[in-house]
């Protein structure tokens, strides 16, 4: 399966999804988002302290997921310059960030992601691997990452939509269940997620189609059982994460006929306290060109953080402008504050 | 094309309120209350009401109950198996019936 960049989809191009998204709103009475935020005092959205710096590391992944936001894959070449992520640790050292949290694409196909890790690592900080797991068999040179994440301390943040392959590469692609299967496991014998160390390992769930994720206690529960009982495999928590309605997620619920009912479905769930906490008010994303943006999803959207311009790039990072400013939304944000609401860390509230 | 049932009528059944508010507020309420977690857990309740929306086959109730179970974190084997609990009591229930029909042929046989 190529991109959506690489079809040509008209998903590829932004102000596309931007207009799909405002659809909802003009033509079919659903409420702004700033709209909702407005009603609980929460209107412009200010950040609070900037805690995580998450840095999407490459479009490039080996694995092309129907779901993904990024819409990553073996066809996109933008990758971060080493000379970028020398920026990156720039900003980190003179600012109070506490977590560096590295995503793609697949970031460990930068190749520069092992120097980037030891470094951020001696500067102290918690630093996060979004890890789709099938890196770690695709190919021998990545055989000894886990080794790597230990010797760094890495968190590791895995993407494992359901304990069944069935439904998993449905979503990731024929084959991902096993190949992740296999990865845990090698995770699992270097200490990741068993009970007597401090190597975190931690899953990600995703809902397989146009619905809302389980509660993440009731879900960590079942997938801790199955996962034990089927394949001897452990982790620590189960993150459960609300698909947002962009880039091949949105055409998806387009495509489906499912777009609407969801987006009914984001605003009905709409949790003021959820909004409260959304991980944009503590968190920078940093795009592979060294782009600033509120977070992940505002990146795929090319919304860059509302500070003067020569602000919005990594080489000129400010912490005090970044904290004066306001976090941009718009109707994809409902996706974060629905329900339990929904951040990089799973459930808000 | 005009049918009896109307997917968008679901979004409406709040509605029903406005011809006669004190019962349905009583209903809705004792509704939430039902599917709380309980003795039975959300999951539980839910995958139940699946089989029982089959039971009943009402549309509204399946097209909601299959997305409830499947937000509740139930894979597709549990909830066919819950609509089999439904056809299997439904089935089970015309064919114990065969037993007043032999019951009635033996009466009125020689």
């Amino acid at each position: 399966m190529k991109s959506l960049h690489k079809q040509k989809n008209r998903f590829s191009d932004v102000s596309y999804q931007l207009e799909v998204l405002n659809e909802g709103v003009e033509n079919q009475g659903l409420p702004h988002f700033s709209d909702k935020l407005k009603e609980a005092n929460l209107f412009p959205l200010k950040p609070t302290q900037l805690d995580i710096f998450q840095i999407n590391m490459g479009k490039m992944c080996n694995q092309v997921c129907a779901h993904c936001h990024v819409d990553a894959g073996p066809d996109r070449k933008e990758i971060m310059t080493k000379e970028t992520l020398q920026l990156c640790l720039g900003a980190i050292e003179n600012s109070s960030v506490k977590t560096v949290d590295l995503t793609g694409g697949a970031p460990e196909m930068n190749p520069h992601f092992r120097w980037f890790v030891r470094e951020a690592y001696k500067l102290g900080c918690k630093v996060i691997v979004r890890c789709n797991l099938t890196i770690i068999v695709a190919n021998k040179k990545y055989h000894d990452l886990p080794e790597f994440y230990r010797e760094n301390k890495v968190e590791i943040v895995s993407s494992l939509p359901h304990y069944s392959s069935k439904k998993t590469d449905s979503q990731r692609g024929d084959g991902v269940f096993d190949k992740s299967i296999k990865a845990l496991k090698m995770l699992n014998e270097v200490g990741y997620g068993m009970p007597d160390t401090d190597l975190t390992l931690n899953l990600v769930y995703n809902p397989s189609g146009a619905f809302l994720p389980p509660s993440q206690e009731g879900l960590e529960k079942q997938f801790k059982r199955k996962l034990e009982k089927d394949f001897d495999i452990h982790f620590n928590s189960l993150f459960a994460i609300t698909n947002i309605p962009i880039s091949r997620y949105l055409e998806y619920l387009v495509a489906s006929e499912n777009y609407m009912g969801y987006m009914e479905k984001l605003v009905n769930s709409y949790n003021p306290m959820a909004a409260a906490g959304v991980m944009c008010r503590n968190t920078i994303s940093v795009g592979w060109d060294g782009v600033l943006y509120d977070c992940d999803f505002n990146q795929m959207l090319e919304l860059k953080v509302a500070v003067q311009e020569r602000r919005q790039h990594v080489k000129n990072f400010q912490v005090d402008s970044l904290t004066k400013r306001s976090i941009r939304v718009n109707e994809h944000c409902f996706g974060c504050t629905a329900g339990s609401g929904s951040s990089c860390g799973g459930e808000i509230t | 094309m005009k049918t009896y049932y109307n997917p968008d009528d679901l979004k409406k059944f709040s509605k029903i309120g406005d011809f006669q508010k004190p019962l349905a507020d009583k209903f809705f309420s004792y509704y939430g209350d039902v599917f709380k977690e309980g003795a039975l857990s959300e999951r539980e309740k839910s995958l139940i009401a699946l089989a029982v929306s089959h039971a009943v086959q009402c549309p509204y109730c399946i097209d909601a109950y299959t997305v409830d179970t499947l937000e509740k974190g139930c894979d597709e084997e549990e909830m066919m198996e819950a609509v089999h609990v439904a056809a299997a009591i439904r089935s089970g229930a015309t064919l114990v019936h065969g037993v007043q029909m032999m019951n009635k042929t033996k009466e009125v046989s020689m």
